[in-house]
């Protein structure tokens, strides 16, 4: 009898460890099944270079929206890294022990933050800043085309460069901890002063896990939906300047997939799938990053 | 014998006048440090200071009407909608988490496959859940837009938190605990159910927290799964939005800026609560 319950147990424990991988399998069977289908009917280059969105006529073409994604990842990247990689410097190698606690926990708290309330944020403060920003420049150099309504590629930049902080900040300080003294002592006793031997020395140390953490950041940025929606503009078209308005693939599928019906809804889930691909894809640099700083040390 | 290897304030600055370079790096660390925490301080600041004023009565009422835009249907179903999902997912990811540490061989192909799957789960977008639970519980098991789709998908999305989080709380449990357990003669699935698992409760909880609050703040997942209805349904088959869907219908219809921001404020503090009671779990943890 007790034999049985050991038996039987070890098997419940088995299948529940069975589930994340019946739900990555059923991820990618659904969303293939739902998405290939649709871009074999419009055709592979025409979805995927097509530079005109336009359901209405039965015209589906991501190249606006996949450059869109693209470069407000870059910008959010470009802003966010180097203030994340120097934060983590300082929580590592310069904050005193009182205060440490206390900042750490804000970046714990600044990743908890629902991305809606980021959003909403970015809707009430960076999109007015930016309208002011974009008239002043009209102002000053009198060219017409900088005039903005502040929802913009800009705007999403800043945004997201805001919200990936943590995420970066968090595995970056941990790849910076997990150089070894050492390296530190060894190159004081040269004569590098504290903030050489951490440019030098740790940071170039630490290269592969700051390396995951950009990774991770990029992966973010990239997936993020409700923020960008409430910031971007979201006009379907090619990106066209920092101050004007994009659309995400992100923002492309939950826009339109409240009504849209048939081929414009399979096109919507075709966008999902190349998404989702774009993010397999960053997965994959990650574990093989990952792996590569594991080696290392 | 006096050590003198204390830095000063003043050597530390006569040495930065020396090594200008090295002195303006610092700088740098420290105005990013600055730049990072003032815009968290910030955003809190400015949502509850722009927010509390608008949170009234009105916002209380249990039915949601233009006039009102009552956000109590919202806060219940978000309860609901948390409760559900962790009912299905604390077992799934804390069994699978055993399985992992206490009987696979280490290092087998098994534990890799679901290590690797747990960390793709991790890495997938919100939208994407979304989009898979729409496809697989809304329309291929024909469960409408439900608070029941809107679990499930949710229960994926924070599967891989759970797990991995338990996973390191047993991991962390002696194995002098086991071997006691198994000396005086209790059987591997007592040792688990009465020795490992009480010693690895605050691990687990601190991973049941961080799921909460992803559920709580979840958006993209949730609006074509859970539907967008603002009232609580009359059964887990009804739809019914959750906060943060209810706060970005609002802000996107812009009608209801006011009551946009009293849901931010409710929303933010939820999240500052849960991190707070992580946070006071983690510290207990340390001391132990």
């Amino acid at each position: 009898m007790n034999h049985m319950k050991e038996k039987g147990m070890r098997l419940v424990f088995l299948i529940a460890a069975c589930v994340s991988i019946l739900a990555v399998a059923l991820i990618c069977v659904f969303l293939f099944a739902n998405g290939i289908p649709a871009i074999g009917k419009i055709g592979p280059l025409k979805f995927l270079r097509g530079e005109t969105w336009r359901p209405s006529n039965e015209i589906f073409g991501i190249f606006p929206m996949i450059m869109g994604s693209i470069y407000v990842t870059a910008g959010a990247i470009l802003i966010g890294v180097p203030i994340a990689i120097l934060t983590s410097v300082f929580l590592a190698k310069y904050c005193p022990k009182q205060i440490y606690r206390p900042l750490k926990s804000a970046t714990e708290l600044m990743a908890g933050v629902p991305s809606i309330v980021y959003g909403f944020f970015g809707l009430v403060l960076i999109v007015p800043m930016v309208r002011d920003f974009s008239h002043f420049l009209v102002e000053v150099t009198g060219n017409k085309h900088l005039n903005s309504n502040g929802s913009s590629m800009l705007t999403a930049s800043i945004l997201l460069g805001i919200m990936i902080l943590p995420t970066i900040i968090g595995v970056t300080e941990s790849a910076i901890r997990s150089i070894p003294d050492s390296y530190y002592e060894g190159s004081l006793a040269l004569g590098a002063t504290h903030e050489r031997t951490i440019f030098r020395v740790i940071l170039p140390a630490a290269k592969s896990g700051i390396l995951a953490g950009v990774v991770l950041g990029i992966g973010r940025a990239i997936g993020e939906t409700m923020a960008v929606i409430m910031v971007a503009g979201n006009q379907a078209r090619m990106p066209d300047g920092l101050l004007k308005g994009v659309r995400t693939m992100t923002a492309n599928i939950v826009i339109e997939m409240g009504y849209a019906t048939d081929l414009h809804r399979e096109a919507l889930i075709a966008t999902g799938v190349v998404l989702f691909v774009f993010i397999l894809i960053i997965n994959l640099c990650l574990s093989v990053l990952n792996r590569r700083s594991n080696n290392g040390n | 014998m006096e050590i003198r290897n204390k830095v000063t304030f003043s050597d530390k600055m006569k040495s930065y006048l020396r090594h200008p370079g090295s002195g303006l790096t610092a700088l740098l660390v420290l105005l990013a440090t600055l730049a990072t925490f003032f815009v968290l301080i910030f955003l809190i600041a400015y949502i509850l200071i722009k927010g509390i004023p608008f949170i009234q009565l009105d916002l209380f009422s249990m039915h949601y009407t233009s006039e009102n835009a009552s956000l109590m249907p919202s806060l219940i179903n978000t309860l609901v909608m948390t409760l559900l999902s962790l009912a299905i997912a604390a077992p799934i990811g804390i069994f699978s988490a055993i399985y992992l540490v206490e009987y696979a061989k280490k290092g087998s192909r098994f534990v890799g496959l679901v290590r690797i799957t747990a960390e793709t789960l991790t890495g997938i977008p919100s939208i994407v859940y979304g989009l898979f639970g729409m496809l697989f519980f809304v329309s291929t098991l024909k469960w409408g837009y439900s608070i029941l789709a809107g679990a499930f998908t949710l229960v994926i999305m924070i599967l891989p938190v759970i797990m991995r989080t338990a996973e390191e709380a047993l991991k962390s449990v002696p194995d002098s605990y086991r071997e006691a357990s198994f000396g005086l003669g209790a059987g591997k699935l007592r040792t688990i159910f009465k020795i490992v698992l009480p010693s690895a409760v605050p691990g687990i909880l601190a991973g049941v927290i961080l799921a909460i609050g992803r559920v709580v703040g979840e958006t993209a997942a949730l609006i074509y799964t859970a539907g967008t209805v603002a009232q609580i349904p009359s059964n887990l088959m009804g739809s019914g939005r959750t906060l943060a869907v209810h706060m970005y219908a609002l802000s996107s219809e812009g009608l209801h800026m006011d009551q946009a921001y009293a849901t931010a404020v409710i929303l933010l503090v939820m999240v500052l609560l849960i991190n707070w009671i992580s946070g006071m779990i983690a510290k207990r943890i340390t001391k132990g």
